[in-house]
């Protein structure tokens, strides 16, 4: 191979390779950490609510008549809910996963106000809850419907019986969280509450939320003037149903307002939006970047196939054949953007830290680096080929002219 | 001369068009995606009240649990108790003070046929209008006496009144809210703070509300709170009472202190409320009260988002990408003129001249990227726009202090590109041009 006659002839004129190189190189540095976020942003999004999302949708319905009786109301809607052909089972409660916003409140396994507890989301259920969220129960039974508390906005009082997350069991007792059944809990400090079954796993309502596995499902009806339906259908029936349910709520009590009604699918979609908007902003920059960075490379390179013809000519006069200016370019731009990739892995290395360090984002993954690498290289000598072609079918004739 | 440069600079620009339009592609879209991301931060990181930011604080008192080891991921609780707000409501130490909540009620609109909807509403006190400057389109806020003696009285948006009223002036009409009539006193004209500094718990980025009642009235009626309510002690109780005499914070406050010396007065009668109600048993933890002023309260809330500066950060590093294949560009480009240059020195044309004139090609280049690149930019942002829908609405769009930042900073990326480049060309010697000729 002829790498050092090469290497010799760029160091003698290297400012137009050192700028390719360092372009390679900060190209890198972008391109490995865009994608490092994506994956990460992608493993966040594509992890499990534990409730049946497809067939799922809620809708508000909020009280304002004077006289307007929540009670009554809640248990004549969930009454026509359940009886609607298509409808599997409907609860009354306060949120869901996804949906942003809801209750947290903490756990202890001791009573006591010096106790720091552990935080779980609260969802008010009844003994639909497990059957309409589709949520697999581990050990332990369902509530009954003697369980079911009525609870104003105001009250403090908690209901003695819970179902818990296997994440939130295992956050009480790290050491037995198999043991967590039928054992007593202490909310609000000394309120005890007894765990009576362990869901297999199921989201709180914060998806950015460190500890969103934590769950705890409460035997309660809400009579907060405002609330929501959460209702699950048979499969494919969702989107016929909705438009029912939501016409059968409005025109069934009129001193109240439905609205907000929306798919588990679309709440997902606007739970996730800045993430998947950060993903696509990414992959788009990440196209637009490496398309840069290639044209960068045709241009310059056809420059220095112009201004070298004569050399070209001169070569090929002398005996070197087509193929042998070809790789002869090939080659000058391989070397330079092996030390562009070279350099480029330290740089995205340090920007990794420095984003770890500042934004608390994740470490890229090792084989990022050798992949993007290879990437880079490839791309560089895709667009060589081009110029690198049109230089090796300069005729030998040109030599003898003068310009 | 300089008009002779430009004219030389034309020349060279289209001689090359290829190697042209890549250059200005690429400082375009450098250009394009850096302001596209400049624009959300700077509008993310802006003043929403330039002409009296420093004098408004918001009001920060350490109420919280003891025993919380931080996990919940603040320093210092960052609203009040009902208790604690009111009691510096009733002192009224500070110039104009609020205390605020967001709600949403219920409005029954008077067309037989027209249905119920609900709507944002703030509960706040009279000071509110006036303390931020808001601008009237009919009528004025509520004044004091109408806290203090529970009128129901309202201010409407601008947005809100033309869905109900139809824009007319509805001052003195009635309003029915939850089964409840309230008069119109006021009309806003248009409000659009952002961030919404008022109420950075509840959403920095999130609309202002659609009404604005006696936040008296809401505790009097028992009126729903939609925003965030956060406890850490049992109530004695139960019951709304019960729920107002509890430590759970649901409330912000605003003060508006004048001159340093207002500010450190009312820091010391804070000081002083807390010491006092300690002594009653409240506040367990050491004193740590807080007077931000908006700028500072907006930075402690953190609310220019990390997302958005990772994308600053990365689309500055893709213009240097796009800068550095510029210089490239114009380097090659420079040099292929030797021939050109080498006569014109010959010719008696000075170095200087030589590089006034090829700096002055460097920012036709940089000009014609910034236009372009400008946009892209509109594009880019259009673009972010459609991806996240009503979320971002109020940070999308561009205004003449973004459209300058543009163009200068494309001819500057420019100039600085080509500046080696066109130190280059100028140190070629007229001789060895010539010779090979």
């Amino acid at each position: 191979m002829e790498i050092g006659p090469i290497w010799r002839a760029m160091m003698r004129n290297k400012t137009g390779a050192i700028l390719i190189a360092l372009q390679i190189a900060v190209t890198m540095a972008i391109m490995v950490n865009a994608i490092s976020i994506m994956q990460e942003r992608t493993r966040v999004m594509s992890r499990s609510t534990g409730i049946d999302e497809h067939n799922i949708f809620h809708i508000a319905s909020i009280g304002f008549a004077e006289d307007f009786n929540e009670r009554v109301t809640i248990e004549e809607d969930l009454a026509a809910l359940r009886g609607m052909p298509g409808v599997v089972n409907a609860i009354q409660s306060n949120s869901l996963p996804l949906s942003g916003g809801g209750w947290s409140m903490g756990f202890q396994t001791e009573p006591g106000a010096e106790i720091d507890g552990t935080s779980a989301a609260v969802y008010f259920v009844d003994e639909h809850g497990l059957d309409t969220f589709g949520l697999n129960l581990l050990a332990g039974e369902n509530f009954s419907q003697t369980d079911i508390a009525w609870r104003e906005r105001s009250a403090t009082d908690w209901p003695d019986k819970t179902l818990v997350t296997r994440a939130m069991a295992e956050a009480l007792y790290p050491d037995d969280p198999d043991g967590a059944l039928g054992k007593t809990i202490y909310v609000i400090d000394d309120d005890p509450v007894t765990i009576i079954g362990i869901i297999e796993q199921m989201q709180a309502p914060w998806n950015g939320w460190d500890g969103v596995e934590r769950v705890v499902l409460t035997p309660t009806h809400t009579l907060f003037g405002s609330t929501r339906y959460i209702i699950r259908t048979e499969p494919g029936m969702r989107d016929e149903i909705m438009p029912q349910v939501e016409e059968l709520l409005a025109e069934r009590n009129k001193d109240r307002i439905v609205r907000s009604m929306r798919s588990m699918d679309e709440t997902r979609e606007r739970s996730y939006r800045a993430d998947s908007s950060m993903i696509k902003m990414l992959t788009f920059t990440i196209v637009l970047l490496v398309a840069i960075t290639a044209l960068g490379i045709v241009g310059l390179a056809s420059f220095s196939v112009n201004r070298r013809t004569r050399q070209i000519g001169t070569r090929r006069a002398l005996g070197a054949s087509k193929a042998a200016i070809l790789r002869y370019f090939m080659t000058e731009n391989f070397l330079i953007s092996l030390v562009g990739v070279l350099v480029g892995a330290g740089l995205t290395v340090g920007l990794n830290m420095f984003m770890v360090e500042t934004f608390s984002l994740t470490r890229i993954s090792w084989y990022l680096v050798p992949a993007a690498m290879l990437i880079l290289c490839i791309v560089g000598q895709i667009a060589v080929f081009q110029p690198a072609r049109r230089a090796s079918s300069v005729p030998p004739a040109v030599a003898t002219r003068t310009v | 001369m300089f008009s002779y440069y430009l004219k030389l600079g034309w020349l060279s620009i289209r001689r090359n068009p290829f190697l042209s339009a890549l250059m200005i592609a690429a400082i375009a879209v450098g250009i394009g995606a850096s302001m596209t991301t400049i624009t959300v931060n700077y509008l993310m990181s802006s003043n929403p009240i330039p002409q009296k930011s420093g004098s408004l604080f918001y009001v920060q008192l350490d109420s919280w649990d003891p025993n919380d080891q931080g996990d919940d991921g603040f320093d210092l609780i960052d609203q009040l108790t009902y208790l604690d707000a009111m009691a510096l409501m009733k002192a009224g130490k500070a110039y104009r003070q609020i205390a605020s909540n967001r709600s949403g009620l219920v409005l029954e609109p008077q067309g037989e046929d027209e249905r119920p909807f609900s709507v944002d509403t703030r509960n706040t006190w009279a000071d509110f209008f006036p303390m931020f400057d808001l601008r009237f389109q009919y009528g004025s806020g509520w004044d004091g006496s109408a806290d203090r003696n529970l009128e129901k009285v309202v201010v409407l948006s601008k947005e809100i009144n033309e869905k109900v009223f139809g824009g007319e002036d509805s001052v003195g009409r009635n309003l029915r809210l939850n089964g409840m009539d309230f008069r119109v006193v006021g009309v806003l004209d248009t409000f659009l703070p952002v961030p919404k500094f008022y109420d950075i718990t509840n959403g920095a980025f999130n609309d202002p509300e659609e009404i604005y009642i006696p936040f008296n009235i809401a505790v009097e009626y028992e009126l729903p709170r939609n925003g965030n309510t956060s406890c850490w002690k049992p109530t004695d109780g139960d019951g709304f009472e019960a729920f107002l005499n509890s430590e759970c914070v649901w409330i912000q406050f605003w003060a508006e202190l004048r001159s340093e010396q207002e500010k450190q007065e009312y820091m010391a009668f804070l000081d002083a409320y807390v010491e006092q109600q300690k002594e009653l048993g409240r506040f367990p933890k050491p004193l740590n009260n807080q007077l931000s002023d908006v700028m500072e309260f907006m930075e402690s809330q953190e609310v220019v988002e990390d997302d958005a500066q990772v994308m600053l950060g990365l689309s500055l590093m893709f213009l240097a990408v796009c800068l550095l294949n510029t210089i490239g560009l114009l380097l090659a480009k420079f040099l292929g003129k030797s021939g050109d240059i080498g006569l014109r020195r010959a010719l008696g044309a000075s170095r200087s001249s030589l590089f006034i004139q090829h700096m002055i090609e460097s920012a036709m280049i940089g000009l014609g990227g910034g236009i372009v690149g400008l946009g892209l930019a509109w594009l880019g942002l259009r673009g972010i726009e459609m991806l996240f829908g009503d979320y971002i609405e109020n940070m999308v769009g561009m205004d003449w202090v973004m459209v300058l930042t543009a163009v200068g900073l494309a001819i500057m990326s420019a100039l600085l590109a080509g500046l080696y480049p066109t130190w280059r060309a100028s140190r070629i010697a007229p001789a060895s041009q010539l010779k090979t000729q």
